[in-house]
């Protein structure tokens, strides 16, 4: 496999190229204004077949994905914050039309007080649109996420969003093993829409008044394919780690055997987090990493499963959920362990609002913190914030 | 008429086949119908453009009636009629 | 694992400069990381950009507090950009000055660390044609380093340049040239 030098936007960009959309309708916003200047490029010098519409909001660019996509194309897009904010409305027509869009989005906190840096709160805005949600850890993976990502979406029939963290890893040069062109598409596959509106033998009629009678129905239905979806993506990962040999599932577990208390956390901090646990682990300190990727469709069973033996789980986000009891992850992992007789004792720590760094050392403060309270059976705060001046 | 359940239903409420609005006549909404006269009419086609139900019949070429099984009676065919030409009058249904 | 921060003035290619040697690093198969610190950009300003390089795969995604190597692209800076502030006690302070390392330990004071120092402005006048420090500190990183081997590098930015410079060969080969007199031009401590 070829080695590459690429930052996460160039690596996202370089799928999208193998990808080779029917078409592609984007707006730039900072830091994912290079994933479309990219390609873009790629456009102009013909090595894609892609339509490229440039459309003067994120707003039109969603609403032309829609339409591209209802006329039976495979469509991609990027953006990130306000942008995929502005998209919002727009996020919930393509999944209740069930068209397979894949967006490439770039983690940025949300105004105000403005600021382009990284946090999850945009993503997270989104989580209830009715949107699969993958995250990267790093380059390698934000790329070998979007090439899965269009392959779940397409056979799940829901749209897919990938993100990697703004600047962290959009604007990082990274060591990557790019695939052939050959075998992007060869593992994608043709793409066969479920229907087209453009098909003049097969009239259809797309987004019909759907009142009391009948829209339940059809949120029912979209809710069981987001359960579907789960099978998609485990099919997914397993062809794509057998034929390429990089394995991926709804979360990775870090030295999470033998280990006494238990940090979730996902992007970019999920790596900073193996090092501090790493060194922890030199101290002797029983402690491990569940890495999560997928959080559409939330992977209840299976998180429930492995965080149901530690004592004390401790869970990062990397935005805040304003409801005054904790992030959304949080929220989420401690309420898939509820129904168990003996649970482990939940901790959430807010951290990175903004851009704000987050070091091997905050980590291992929250470790230490998590094996007191596993020992103690004591916990202060619920909800700390980590890193920020009081 | 049945009421089907969410794993009848196509999905995306994607509307094709039985689901057609062809089997769905809405021509009983009306209050007022248009009047289409062949004598005035110079095959504009405007009223055919501008009807959202496409209830407006061509053959060969040429306007030669309404569809009243699916015309809703919303007066856009005798407002986009040309002022000069004037073939489609309203009445009360 | 070795990391690096780069000072520079907006528009002087500390970012460029990073990105060269993670690309070139990569292409010895090792594992790298380049990345700029993002703020208000302006040219002038004072920007900038980190390296990290292991032959193991980099899981840290945190800034870079304590490099092993800073390398100053104007010595203007060395004071108000605060240089010196973390580099590890050993660590080597790569300045582009006419100036001696004694010179500059003394001038402004520094306790510790190696230095090295090369003209890179005047080599890159005088190479190149204009004032561009950041591709000959990168022979000069590379020689009082030893991260990569000095000839296979100068074989592999020939076909960056090429890209970068869409085949000017007078780009190219003052960009090169720039790259061997530093090497030759660095001096240490």
């Amino acid at each position: 496999m070829p080695l590459k030098a690429l930052t996460g936007n160039e690596s996202m960009a370089e799928a999208m190229r193998q990808i080779n959309p029917d078409v592609v309708a984007a707006y730039p916003i900072t830091p994912a204004t290079e994933v479309v200047q990219i390609f873009s490029s790629f456009v102009a010098d013909g090595l894609v077949d892609t339509e490229f519409v440039a459309v003067e909001s994120e707003h039109s660019a969603m609403s032309a994905c829609v339409g591209a996509a209802a006329a039976g194309a495979r469509v991609m897009t990027s953006t990130a914050s306000q942008g995929l904010a502005l998209m919002h409305e727009v996020l919930y027509v393509a999944a209740g039309l069930r068209l397979p869009i894949v967006l490439c989005e770039i983690n940025r906190s949300l105004s105000a007080p403005i600021n382009i840096h990284c946090d999850h709160s945009d993503t997270m805005g989104s989580r209830d649109a009715g949107w699969i949600q993958i995250f990267s850890e790093n380059v390698q993976e934000t790329y070998d996420n979007v090439i899965q990502a269009m392959k779940i979406a397409e056979s799940s029939r829901i749209p897919a969003l990938v993100t990697t963290d703004g600047f962290i890893l959009s604007h990082c040069l990274e060591r990557i093993e790019v695939l052939e062109d050959s075998e992007v598409q060869s593992f994608i596959g043709e793409y066969k829409p479920a229907y087209s509106l453009l098909d003049i033998e097969n009239p259809i009629t797309v987004g019909p008044l759907d009142l009391q009678d009948y829209y339940f129905e059809h949120k029912r239905q979209e809710i069981e394919a987001m359960r579907e979806a789960k099978k998609s993506i485990e099919k997914v990962n397993k062809e794509f780690g057998d034929r390429f040999r990089r394995r991926y599932d709804f979360f990775e577990s870090y030295k999470l055997n033998g280990a006494e208390i238990a940090i979730v956390a996902l992007g970019s901090t999920a790596g900073t987090a193996k090092v501090a646990i790493d060194s922890l682990r030199e101290e002797g300190k029983k402690v491990g990493l569940l890495k999560l990727r997928v959080f559409r469709p939330f992977p209840y069973e299976k998180l429930c499963e492995v965080l149901q033996k530690f004592k004390v789980v401790a869970v990062l986000d990397r935005s805040d959920s304003m409801s005054s009891t904790g992030g959304p992850v949080f929220t989420e992992a401690r309420s898939a362990l509820y129904d168990l007789t003996t649970r482990p004792r939940f901790v959430n720590y807010i951290y990175g609002l903004g851009g704000r760094e987050i070091t091997e050392s905050d980590i291992k403060k929250v470790a230490n913190e998590a094996l007191k309270i596993s020992k103690t059976g004591k916990i202060k705060e619920l909800v700390q914030y980590l890193g920020v001046r009081e | 008429m049945k009421k089907y359940g969410w794993k009848e239903l196509p999905l995306g409420a994607i509307l094709k086949g039985e689901w057609s609005t062809e089997n769905f006549p809405t021509g009983d909404w009306r209050s007022e119908r248009p009047v289409w006269d062949e004598e005035k009419c110079t095959d504009c086609f405007l009223c055919w453009i501008y009807c959202p139900d496409s209830s407006i019949i061509i053959k060969d070429g040429k306007v030669t009636g309404i569809n009243y099984d699916y015309c809703k009676g919303c007066g856009i065919c005798a407002n986009v009629c040309p002022p000069k030409v004037k073939a489609i009058e309203m009445i009360p249904d | 694992m070795v990391e690096i921060r780069w000072h520079g003035r907006g528009g002087q290619g500390a970012k460029t400069a990073a990105i060269l040697f993670g690309e070139v690093a990569v292409s010895y198969g090792k594992y790298i990381q380049a990345f700029p610190e993002y703020g208000p950009e302006r040219r002038g300003a004072p920007v900038r950009a980190f390296n990290r390089l292991d032959d193991n795969p980099i899981l840290l995604h945190s800034p870079i507090d304590e490099p092993d190597v800073v390398v100053v692209l104007d010595q203007s800076l060395i004071e108000p950009a605060k240089v010196v502030e973390g580099l590890k006690e050993d660590g080597i302070l790569l300045i582009n000055t006419p100036d001696q390392p004694a010179e500059v330990r003394k001038k402004y004071k520094i306790k510790g660390k190696k230095i090295s120092t090369v003209d890179a402005s005047k080599i890159s006048k005088e190479t190149i044609g204009k004032e561009l420090p950041n591709t000959p500190l990168l022979g000069a990183l590379v020689k009082i380093t030893r991260f990569v081997e000095f000839d296979r590098m100068v074989k592999d930015l020939k076909i960056q340049f090429k890209k970068k410079f869409r085949g000017n060969e007078k780009l190219i080969k003052g960009n090169i040239n720039s790259l061997e007199r530093a090497y030759k031009e660095v001096v240490s401590e």
